[in-house]
């Protein structure tokens, strides 16, 4: 039996931030033959009636190399020194438990309208009286069209890494006092 | 604004060499090009000698590196690619490969040959390693062909073309250092 109560269907109304320990932002990429994936440990997140905004600080990206991750954040890919921080906002819509945002996403100084699919639960009461909201959501972008144009071939000739990037994000969000 | 200068060839009567004494004469008011010409001194990487601190010679090259403010190479082409022993150098700077001193800096990348291409294939080569590096690697392009032709008899740099082609490479270079807008 679930300790959560009073399921809600609608927009949630009012404002709710990330509660990032419970929450989770990050990226899976195919490379070569399997998945490569990464999470960013610094970042945040608010809807507020209905409106997402959220940002994620490049340089928290958590790799399990040091030299990976500094190639990550080179030039070459997502260039932190110069564009540290990662920025969505959209706007919610929701169909039952299905839950769809429109809006945009910058990214390297490079702004692109991207729409992330996925569900949400909630607005419900938690085990310890407060009122939260889920969201799992994702969407697939080429990074080549935020200037990351890095690979390597294979022997056979085809591309290591792909271009096609899943942005996921698994967000638990607070209701605000208001 | 001080940018290192660093040739590809170790030759005396180097075409490279001399493209970058010319790029000295053209640099504008406020940036300084500084030469180096400690090539032949970088010993052959060995693993083993990989230690802090490098070799002397080494930790003169970071940290010329580490205070320029960009650094400009002028490469000729062996075999195809980049002059091992400017390979060399640059596998010694790029330790360690996480925090080494080009990693974020500015670079341009020219080249001459003797032949018509000049040295296109060495110059993709070396932008290839420097982004590898973590250089900011800049879409300066000069290829020099047909070299010594561009030289007079002092082995000075005598043809207005690719002195315009050192300015504009200059100016990329420059304008990568100093960007109009950073994000936030």
């Amino acid at each position: 039996m679930s300790t959560i109560e009073q399921q809600q269907t609608g927009i949630p109304t009012g404002t709710f931030l990330a509660d990032t320990v419970h929450s989770s932002v990050g990226f899976e990429v195919p490379y070569a033959v399997a998945t490569f994936s990464g999470t960013v440990t610094d970042f945040d997140a608010t809807l507020t009636d209905g409106r997402l905004e959220g940002s994620a600080r490049i340089e928290s990206i958590q790799l399990k190399d040091e030299n990976l991750q500094a190639h990550l954040l080179s030039p070459e890919f997502f260039d932190a020194e110069r564009h540290p921080v990662l920025t969505f906002a959209g706007e919610l819509s929701r169909d039952g438990d299905t839950a769809t945002v429109e809006g945009e996403i910058t990214l390297k100084g490079i702004t692109r309208p991207v729409t992330l699919e996925g569900t949400i639960a909630g607005p419900a009461v938690d085990h310890f009286g407060k009122t939260r909201v889920g969201l799992t959501l994702e969407t697939v972008v080429d990074r080549t069209q935020f200037d990351m144009n890095w690979n390597m071939p294979l022997p056979t000739g085809e591309p290591a890494l792909a271009n096609e990037v899943t942005l996921k994000a698994d967000l638990t969000l607070v209701a605000q006092e208001a | 604004m001080r940018i290192l200068a660093i040739s590809g060839s170790l030759r005396r009567a180097s075409n490279n060499t001399a493209l970058l004494r010319a790029l000295r004469e053209e640099a504008p008011e406020g940036v300084e090009v500084e030469l180096w010409d400690g090539l032949k001194q970088i010993p052959p990487y060995d693993g083993d000698d990989d230690v802090v601190p490098g070799p002397a010679e080494v930790e003169e090259l970071r940290r010329l590196v580490r205070e320029a403010d960009g650094v400009f190479f002028a490469t000729p082409e062996y075999n195809s690619s980049v002059p091992g022993a400017l390979k060399n150098a640059l596998d010694w700077a790029s330790r360690p490969l996480a925090t080494n001193a080009f990693r974020n800096k500015p670079v341009a990348v020219i080249g001459s040959s003797a032949g018509a291409f000049g040295a296109v294939w060495a110059a993709a080569e070396l932008r290839k390693v420097l982004g590898t590096m973590g250089a900011r690697v800049t879409p300066a392009e000069l290829a020099v062909g047909h070299a010594a032709e561009k030289l007079d008899e002092h082995g000075n740099l005598a043809d207005d073309d690719v002195r315009q082609g050192l300015r504009d490479a200059l100016d990329a270079l420059v304008a990568e250092i100093a960007p109009v807008e950073v994000a936030a």
